[in-house]
């Protein structure tokens, strides 16, 4: 597959930042920094300098290291939706946690308010507490991949139980439906053992109960048909994803062969800002952090521009991670994506547009019409 | 009005809620000026409508499985709706002072997530959220989820009373130096909560369920009830003196929990043509097709070959009980009792089919012109049938429209209706106290 010379910017905007000790050096109070204001300006910001999407990290637990206060994802993505009108939101639901079938209208009722711009980035990793707050067996390692693959095959599915034209609002006949344009899409998971309930509780750790999903989904089918799913490669199957995030650019040709349409690399930054160096500040937050934090990419506005130019074809795009979103967020809008827009290296998002086709991704035909059409 | 005894509280307001109904065959979807059902623009303008119209709440419904008759999808009805809290959290962004409440159930979501989504949408929304608790519990909804069909019919309030406790020790464990843990027959749960608490405490709990344990569960735990007795003034005031008793039996003031039956309301410049109007109403809301599947539901088949314009089926139901018919206000009654009756009723009074099944449409709600129907709603206030009503609009986006711009104004002039928001939280905007839970803190910290 050929990679454009254009790179999509996409965003992470959780929190105070990617970095875990940002939020200790973040001068607000908890409720300030969780509010409404903070994460309209945020996303505003993203928008008006051209952000392609923003990610919104979440976990139903508070991480180990970390602030304990988060909102959920879908419901932050849902707010800012009407709020603007040419970014993507792309919130993290994990697939081991929500229930399928709520994934799947929640994103979908998200894909409605955003007039097409939703996506699911989906949660990857075993979530250490999730089963005791659910009360029901949770899967994990080798069972998580498993897991994943089908609850984002059955979300899929329910993205497709509803034709498009299945309103038919039809007088003549008094139907609002046509009712052969809706479909079950019975599904039967993998896994072993007894279904989650009260009699699960005697289930090993990790491992997954089977689960099936009747159908049609209760949301009529979205603006974009099927809404991007980005998730991490080696976590999704290549060709159930829309977009694989990548570490380093170096499993960017493995994440295509895996079948991923698109591929974005990752990169968290902290850069020189407010009269200070970036590899100060990171420095700083490190010994804040009191655990070890992976390696940022640390400079001036002037040198990431020159790494992010120097991606065009090679990934399809790079989602930044500020370390601190207050402190890195101004350079990234006032320094780093004008420079990319002079020199004609990211999209500009069209106020209207889906997510979808900023990123040059086709809207999916419904798989019943298509199967239809090829009888 | 004046001050007379025998008005036991003179003084009362109305309470309007609105809610947006989507799935029933109230919702005429035929009419030229219906509006897409599926479209956040129809939402956003009838959540701006009631907020211009100092509602205290928007509301909206839950159905987790699509209906369907006789095995197979109903296709008469406006079908499909978002998701609840996240539909609401878009219109919290595009309102200031409605309160959005989220009908979820019990059976089929986790106390951890629920509590969690809530408590985001009342953090994002200036503490106006609320929960309508609903007590789903059925094996054919199950199918859509990881735990199936679950729990006994008869554990639907046992598994809602520790659900909500569980949910409301979440809300309340934020910042607390150990993990929540809730246990019950039901459940066994241990989270660590991430969500502060809100402007109003934490969200508002409704509850909807007419059963004697349904009532119950209410008075014990909710702070809002939302009721289906919204048209018959006696009938109502016998549901509010039952659920008042409730309240006080449970330990708390009569007046802690609310009363919000659901309505709908036909108005025009007079009640001639109002009563006009409502029979036009309901004439778009049982079309010949709907006619025919209402009889259908009744008699346990397919008798949509039937002429709606011709007599009843001569044979009897071919069904003992109404079965899985969701969203069917009769299932469970004797479908052989009820077709003898209607039988007999449209022998009586020649009926056609569709005749008589808009004739046994119970009449709901309101009609009759601004000023007539806001004296009948000041006369429930006032007399303690309800506090407000939450009403269902026939026709949407523009089915408010009417209400906002000439019964609003009714009631203000009679002194029975805000002028203005006096708050910001949905709390306040109903009158209520602080959240149980936070009360029995308080108190026991004296
Ligand atoms: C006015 C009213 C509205 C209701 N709305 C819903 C709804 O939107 N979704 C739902 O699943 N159940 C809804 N219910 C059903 C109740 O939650 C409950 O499950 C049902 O009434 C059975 O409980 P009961 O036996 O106590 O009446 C509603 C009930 C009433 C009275």
């Amino acid at each position: 597959m050929s990679t454009s010379s254009v790179l999509h910017v996409g965003l992470e905007v959780d929190g105070a930042g990617a970095h875990p000790a940002a939020w200790r050096a973040a001068a607000r109070s908890s409720s300030d920094a969780l509010g409404p204001a903070r994460l309209r300006d945020v996303v505003a910001a993203a928008e008006n300098a051209g952000v392609t999407f923003v990610t919104f990290d979440d976990s139903l637990v508070p991480p180990a290291a970390g602030p304990a206060g988060r909102l959920d994802a879908v419901t932050r993505a849902a707010y800012v939706a009407p709020l603007t009108s040419r970014i993507g939101l792309v919130p993290l639901v994990h697939p081991a946690v929500t229930e399928p079938f709520h994934v799947a209208s929640q994103l979908a009722a998200l894909d409605h308010a955003s007039l097409g711009r939703g996506g699911w980035f989906v949660g990857a990793g075993d979530v250490p507490g999730a089963r005791r707050a659910l009360d029901r067996p949770v899967a994990a390692g080798a069972d998580l991949l498993d897991e994943t693959a089908d609850v984002v095959t059955v979300v899929r599915d329910l993205w497709d139980s509803w034709e498009d034209d299945a309103v038919v609002r039809d007088s003549a006949t008094g139907r609002y439906v046509d009712r052969d344009r809706l479909h079950y899409v019975d599904f039967a998971s993998g896994g072993e053992g007894l279904p989650a309930g009260p009699s699960s509780r005697g289930t090993a750790d990790g491992v997954r109960a089977p689960f099936t999903v009747k159908g049609p989904s209760i949301v009529p089918r979205s603006p974009q048909g099927q809404l991007v799913v980005v998730g991490r490669a080696g976590t999704v199957p290549g060709g159930l994803l829309d977009v694989a995030l990548v570490a380093t650019t170096d499993a960017a040709a493995r994440a295509r062969e895996d079948g991923a349409p698109l591929v974005v690399v990752d990169l968290a930054v902290t850069l020189d800002a407010a009269g200070r160096l970036g590899a100060d500040r990171r420095a700083e937050l490190d010994g804040l952090a009191g655990v070890p934090v992976p390696a940022t990419w640390t400079g001036s506005a002037v040198d990431l521009v020159d790494v992010l130019l120097g991606l065009r074809g090679v990934v399809d795009g790079v989602r930044l991670l500020p370390s601190e979103l207050d402190v890195d967020l101004p350079v990234l809008v006032r320094d780093v994506l004008p420079a990319l827009r002079v020199a004609r290296a990211v999209p500009t998002p069209r106020p209207g547009a889906t997510l979808r086709d900023t990123l040059g991704l086709p809207r999916p035909t419904n798989r019943h019409v298509a199967a239809a059409a090829t009888v | 009005m004046p001050d007379t005894p025998d008005v036991p509280r003179p003084h009362a307001h109305v309470h309007l809620g609105v809610f947006f109904q989507g799935v029933n065959h109230t919702t005429i979807w035929s009419d030229p000026a219906s509006g897409s059902q599926t479209d956040f623009e129809t939402f956003r303008r009838v959540a701006q409508t009631a907020e211009r119209g100092l509602f205290d709440a928007f509301f909206l419904g839950e159905g987790l499985r699509l209906r369907e008759q006789n095995g197979r999808l109903h296709d008469l009805d406006v079908v499909g709706r978002p998701d609840a809290i996240t539909q609401l959290a878009a219109l919290a962004a595009v309102t200031t002072h409605i309160g959005l409440v989220a009908t979820q159930n019990v059976t089929y979501n986790d106390p951890a997530d629920l509590a969690r989504r809530l408590a985001s949408l009342d953090v994002l929304s200036g503490g106006r959220a609320a929960w309508n608790i609903v007590t789903t519990d059925n094996a054919w909804t199950g199918e859509n989820f990881r735990r199936g069909g679950w729990l006994d019919h008869s554990q639907r309030y046992t598994r809602a009373a520790e659900f909500v406790r569980a949910v409301q020790a979440i809300w309340d464990g934020w910042d607390a130096p150990e993990p929540v843990r809730a246990t019950g027959g039901t459940l066994d749960i241990e989270v660590t909560p991430t969500v502060p608490r809100t402007a109003q405490g934490h969200p508002v709990l409704f509850q909807a369920g007419d059963s004697p344990d349904g009532r119950d569960f209410a008075a014990g735990h909710a702070e809002v009830i939302f009721s289906a007795h919204g048209t018959d003034f006696d009938d109502a005031l016998a549901f509010a003196t039952d659920v008042r008793a409730r309240t006080v039996a449970a330990g708390r003031p009569e007046d802690d929990l609310k009363i919000l039956p659901g309505t709908q309301f036909v108005l025009a410049a007079t009640d001639a043509e109002a009563r006009d109007k409502a029979r036009w109403v309901k004439e778009q809301q049982v079309t010949p097709a709907t006619a025919l599947s209402l009889l259908g539901q009744v008699w346990g088949e397919d008798l949509s070959h039937y002429d709606p314009d011709g007599p009843l089926p001569a044979h009897d139901p071919v069904i003992e009980v109404i079965g899985e018919t969701r969203g069917s206000p009769r299932r469970g009654k004797r479908p052989h009792e009820i077709a003898q009756a209607w039988r007999a009723r449209a022998e009586a009074e020649h009926l056609t089919i569709r005749q008589l099944v808009i004739a046994q449409e119970r009449e709901r709600g309101f009609v009759g012109s601004p000023s007539t129907v806001a004296d009948e709603l000041v006369r429930w206030v006032r007399h303690g049938a309800s506090d407000g009503f939450n009403i269902t609009p026939w026709l949407v986006p523009s089915g408010l429209d009417d209400v906002v711009d000439l019964l609003v104004p009714a009631l203000q002039e009679r002194g029975a209706y805000r002028t203005a928001y006096t708050g910001t939280t949905l709390r306040e905007h109903l009158g209520l106290r602080a959240p149980l839970t936070h009360r029995v803190a308080a108190a026991a910290q004296v």
